[in-house]
């Protein structure tokens, strides 16, 4: 059945200020339980909030990075309902004149370079967290830290097309806070939170799509949970259309809507006729499942009121403009100079940009000084990310600076030593901080640099190696490679091989073909 | 200079006993205080002695510490004699409105459910008190969250009109206006929503003022209607309060709705002639409804002002009819935002029995508010709900930028509008507690101040046939005070009613 998967994500991110939105308090993870918390944020009677403006150029950094129109009027609202995370029975947000609309964010995804619409980024207070008593019966038990600590809000259009996808739009969000140092978006620690919305437009037999009734996924604890959700999600649905097409479910006769280049109509309630409401699902990542838990038959009335106790902000153009010129150059910019700059591919240029702005300067300047970009990419990729990973060291601290790995390029490519022998080079560089040479005397590399030297080694090896010498005069050219390998092991891989390749097939040729072992 | 009418206690000669003392204005006391003629203790025990002699009868106070007061005093006397500076209310009781967080006491808004809620800080306006060394003297009854026109509304007991126990002060600063107008304390402090200031000032025949909007600072001041509430003061004369006011005033960079433009002073041009003054007279204010005494009483005002060179002009502000309308959805809108924090979770009252967490809250709320907390906490509910949001509070926020623009036009062509505070005297306890309507159409010419944030002042300037005070509505441009303090002083120097005062039965036995 020929269908479309049709995703909206909607992302909270942590802001990384010193104190919340509207207090003095500190905003920090893991502290004790309402130990960072004043009148403000627990909501006592007649205190003020007063906005911190830290968090305001925060917000809007991210939102010119997410390419979003900045209004120059923005102000605070209260969305009121009741919890007891949150001491005030409302929240400070940002409903018709949020501070940011209409952006988009380039995403690499597995269907290529990819635009997808940012509706929305606004501001808001973050609630408290709440502990309940796993046993059922006892008390709940209320931490006050994180209420009022600043919260990005960033909805997406319904553009993403796959999980995947997803997933992707999910990195790339975090690579741009992370860079901007907006946000550490750890999901573990909660700093960055992710629902998603997702319905199946299915071809039905007029030419038409039918959409399936939109149900926003929470509970989703990781990039793997978005894209496990995502897929078990739209396979579900695809599975209820399947079921319920024709009997419970039609689509009515009427205008249908037009998206993505697509008519579409929404299925109906068959009995009621009446469109099927949107429904909240939990992901249970143990399970793989999502639990469909309620739909919003009556959608939650907020009551939205403008925050009569915060005047509204008015942004001043030349701030802006500074703002914009704060940003440096972005992930996607990025990745497009080094695939036309250094003639990277793109996903080299992806792993690189995905590692930060740090790393990519480490490769640039690693390529300049070996004078070779695809190398100094292979060796960052393929071997310092490695050495990041596995020990979890950041780059400034690494003893091995970029002008060193350059300088071990440059030296393997004169000396002619293999890859092997470059590795066992670079390892101790690494430990030591010292320069490509250095560290090969210290291994007790010497090159076998004469050919003189070189040329007896290899005679030596063709007298060793009857059967192999037979092999290659009766055609096998193979089995020069056997005579080779003793001589790299004779040398310790210290030769250069092309000498070594260039000098064999010579004196292989001075043998003669008729000689019998 | 005013000063010189009065003896001082001091003086053998004098004809004064300690019974003059509470007929000082609080400038003179403050002066007599400052240069040590008199002491703060001495004037602290003899509003103390007026408060238990009165206010058994009068019930303007929630709380009083006699102890809390006479130590506040005794510092005051120390530093002077130690030549520290004292501030410039030094000395000067000032009693407290019971929405105003004073840190360490109990601050109730008249509500069962902050009984016993303890703010650890101190209100900006207190700070502010502190600092220029007012003795802060109890706190007042008033309307549960200031909502109310009668003081009825408090959880804890009535007040009464000092002029007439049988009919209420005027609400919601009922307890402050009392207190000032029997003389049990020379200053106090209000607030002002919809006129919560202006009108029990107009029924007790005291000075009472609402500033403008962002004037002073909301911070610790619990908030009924946010973008309505401003602090303000209660005296028995201009110079008072013009001389609390310049105390009040200025900017707290915790309330970021107070405007960060310095104060000016108050009482330095408050005699000073006017060149030329135009009253503007709105012809909507005497409309159906206005008693006619109350009618007489501000025609008088405004032919006092004619016989002393004022241009009268006749407006009009065609959106003020609306005013009630409009602030009883913008206040209850924001009312029922504000007091959704009382819910028994983190502090306050928590119902004893409850099943579960929504029982709590809902248990808690029932059994702390009040029935006219509860009716406005619902229309502002309603107000806000989707369906309804835009044709009432959306439509609200319309009619109240008209109003405003009204104001505004009106501002070009006169330099204070007269009329009157409310439309009747004070009425009898128990007449409109069933009639809410009828309540709310008390505050109608007091609202639109509110809903436009502008400055505005009741004085007194007559009395009804039966002896009921009647107050002169006041009202300038943004900013304007000074103005506003200066015409008000020109009608007082012209007039006597405020030299008038209620009798005690105490008053016989000295
Ligand atoms: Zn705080």
């Amino acid at each position: 059945m020929k269908h479309h998967l049709v995703i909206g994500l909607e992302v909270h991110v942590q802001l990384l200020t010193r104190t919340k939105l509207f207090c003095g308090c500190r905003n920090q993870f893991g502290l004790p339980p309402n130990s960072a918390t004043c009148p403000v944020c627990l909501g006592l009677p007649g205190v003020l909030p007063v906005m911190n403006r830290r968090a305001f150029e925060l917000a809007v950094k991210a939102a010119l990075a997410l390419n979003c129109e900045i209004p120059l009027f923005t102000k605070w609202d209260r969305k009121n309902y009741y919890y007891p995370d949150l001491p005030k029975n409302y929240q400070i947000s940002q409903y018709d004149l949020p501070l940011s609309r209409n952006g988009w964010l380039d995403v690499e995804s597995p269907a290529g370079n990819r635009r997808i619409g940012i509706i929305r980024v606004h501001l808001e207070e973050d609630a408290g967290k709440l502990t309940h008593d796993e046993q059922g019966k006892g008390d709940s038990l209320v931490d006050l830290n994180r209420t009022g600590t600043p919260l990005l809000e960033i909805v997406s259009r319904p553009d993403i097309v796959a999980p995947e996808e997803a997933k992707a739009y999910l990195e790339e969000i975090r690579l741009l806070m992370r860079e901007l140092e907006i946000s550490d978006c750890e999901m573990q620690e909660g700093s960055l939170r992710c629902d998603a919305n997702i319905n199946v437009h299915v071809a039905v037999p007029d030419g038409c799509f039918a959409a399936t009734p939109i149900v926003e996924i929470k509970n989703l604890n990781s990039f793997r949970a978005v894209e496990r959700a995502l897929k078990y999600e739209a396979s579900r649905q695809i599975a209820e259309f399947e079921k319920k097409f024709g009997k419970e479910w039609q689509i009515r006769e009427g205008q249908p809507r037009e998206f993505a280049g697509r008519l579409v109509c929404p299925v109906m309630d068959a009995e009621r006729g009446q469109p099927i409401p949107k429904a909240t699902a939990g992901w249970n990542e143990d399970r793989g499942v999502t639990v469909v838990q309620r739909s919003k038959e009556e959608a939650e009335d907020y009551r939205y009121l403008p925050d009569p106790d915060l005047v509204p902000v008015v942004v001043d153009p030349a701030w802006l403009d500074e703002m914009r010129s704060q940003l440096g150059e972005l992930p996607a910019a990025q990745r497009r100079r080094l695939q036309a700059d250094y003639a990277l591919t793109a996903y080299e240029a992806g792993v690189l940009t995905a590692q930060g702005r740090a790393l990519v300067a480490y490769f640039e300047e690693t390529a300049q000084t070996a004078g070779d970009p695809k190398e100094a990419s292979n060796w960052i990729i393929n071997d310092l990310l490695q050495v990041l990973n596995e020990s979890k060291r950041s780059l400034a601290d690494l003893p091995l600076k970029p002008r060193s790995l350059g300088g071990l390029i440059r030296y393997l490519k004169q000396t002619g030593l293999n890859k092997q022998r470059g590795r066992d080079i670079f390892a101790r560089m690494l430990e030591k901080g010292i320069e490509a040479e250095q560290a090969a005397g210290e291994l007790g590399i010497q090159v076998v640099g004469d050919e003189s030297e070189l040329a007896e080694i290899v005679r030596r090896a063709i007298a060793a190696n009857p059967k192999a010498v037979a092999d290659y005069k009766n055609g096998k050219k193979k089995a020069a490679d056997a005579i080779k390998g003793a001589i790299m092991r004779e040398t310790k891989g210290m030769a250069r091989i092309e000498v070594v390749q260039r000098l064999l097939l010579e004196e292989l040729e001075k043998v003669p073909s008729d000689e019998k072992a | 200079m005013a000063e010189q009418q009065f003896s001082d206690p001091r003086n053998p000669n004098s004809s004064s006993s300690d019974e003059s003392l509470g007929e000082w204005p609080a400038s003179v006391l403050a002066e007599h205080i400052r240069d040590g003629r008199l002491k703060a203790e001495e004037v602290a025990e003899y509003f103390l002695s007026k408060v238990r002699q009165r206010d058994a009868s009068i019930r303007a106070f929630l709380r009083i510490d006699e102890e809390a007061v006479l130590r506040q005093a005794r510092q005051i006397d120390l530093r002077r004699q130690q030549g520290e500076p004292i501030g410039p209310l030094a000395g000067l009781p000032v009693a407290v409105k019971d929405n105003i967080c004073v840190g360490g006491e109990q601050t109730t808004c008249a509500s069962r459910i902050l009984e016993g809620f303890v703010p650890p800080y101190d209100a900006g306006v207190i700070t502010r008190l502190k600092d220029a060394g007012a003795v802060l003297f109890g706190k007042t009854n008033m309307d549960e969250f200031a909502m109310g026109s009668s003081t009825e509304n408090s959880a804890y007991f009535k007040t009464v009109n000092p002029w007439d126990r049988r009919c209420i002060p005027g609400g919601s600063s009922g307890g402050s206006a009392a207190a000032v107008a029997s003389g049990q304390v020379p200053l106090a402090l209000g607030t002002d929503t919809g006129g919560s200031i202006r009108q029990p000032a107009s029924h007790c025949g005291v000075v009472g003022m609402k500033p403008t909007y962002g004037r002073v600072s909301r911070y610790g001041l619990v908030a009924f209607a946010s973008s309505l509430d401003q602090i303000g003061p209660i005296a028995r004369n201009v110079r008072d309060c013009a001389l609390l006011l310049q105390v009040l005033a200025g900017h707290d960079e915790r309330d970021s709705t107070s405007i960060d433009r310095p104060a000016e002073d108050f009482c330095d041009r408050l005699e000073e002639p006017f060149e030329s003054l135009t009253i503007g007279v709105p012809r909507e204010y005497f409309a159906e409804g206005l008693d006619a005494e109350v009618e007489q009483a501000i025609r008088e005002a405004i032919a006092v002002f004619k016989d002393q060179g004022a241009q009268v002009k006749d407006l009009s502000l065609p959106h003020s009819p609306y005013g009630v309308a409009v602030y009883y959805l913008v206040a209850t809108a924001e009312a029922s935002s504000n007091l959704a924090r009382y819910d028994g979770v983190h502090y306050g009252r928590r119902a004893e029995q409850y099943e579960d967490l929504i029982d709590m809250v809902c248990q808690s709320r029932g059994q702390g508010f009040g029935a006219e907390v509860k009716r406005r906490i619902m229309l502002g509910t309603y107000a806000l709900s989707a369906g309804y949001r835009d044709a009432y509070y959306l439509k609200a926020m319309q009619v109240r930028r008209r109003i405003r623009d009204d104001f505004c036009r009106a501002f070009s062509e006169c330099d204070v509008i007269v009329g009157p505070v409310a439309p009747t005297p004070a009425f009898l306890i128990g007449e409109k507690v069933d009639d809410p309507l009828a309540m709310y159409l008390s505050d109608i010419y007091t609202n639109p101040a509110n809903l436009a944030g502008i400055p505005a002042l009741s004085l007194p300037c007559g009395f009804t046939t039966a002896g009921l005070p009647i107050g002169l509505h006041l009202q300038a441009a943004p900013f304007a005070e000074e103005t506003l303090l200066r015409v008000a002083r020109a009608f007082e120097r012209a007039t006597t009613w405020h030299e008038r005062r209620p009798s005690f039965p105490d008053a016989t036995e000295s």
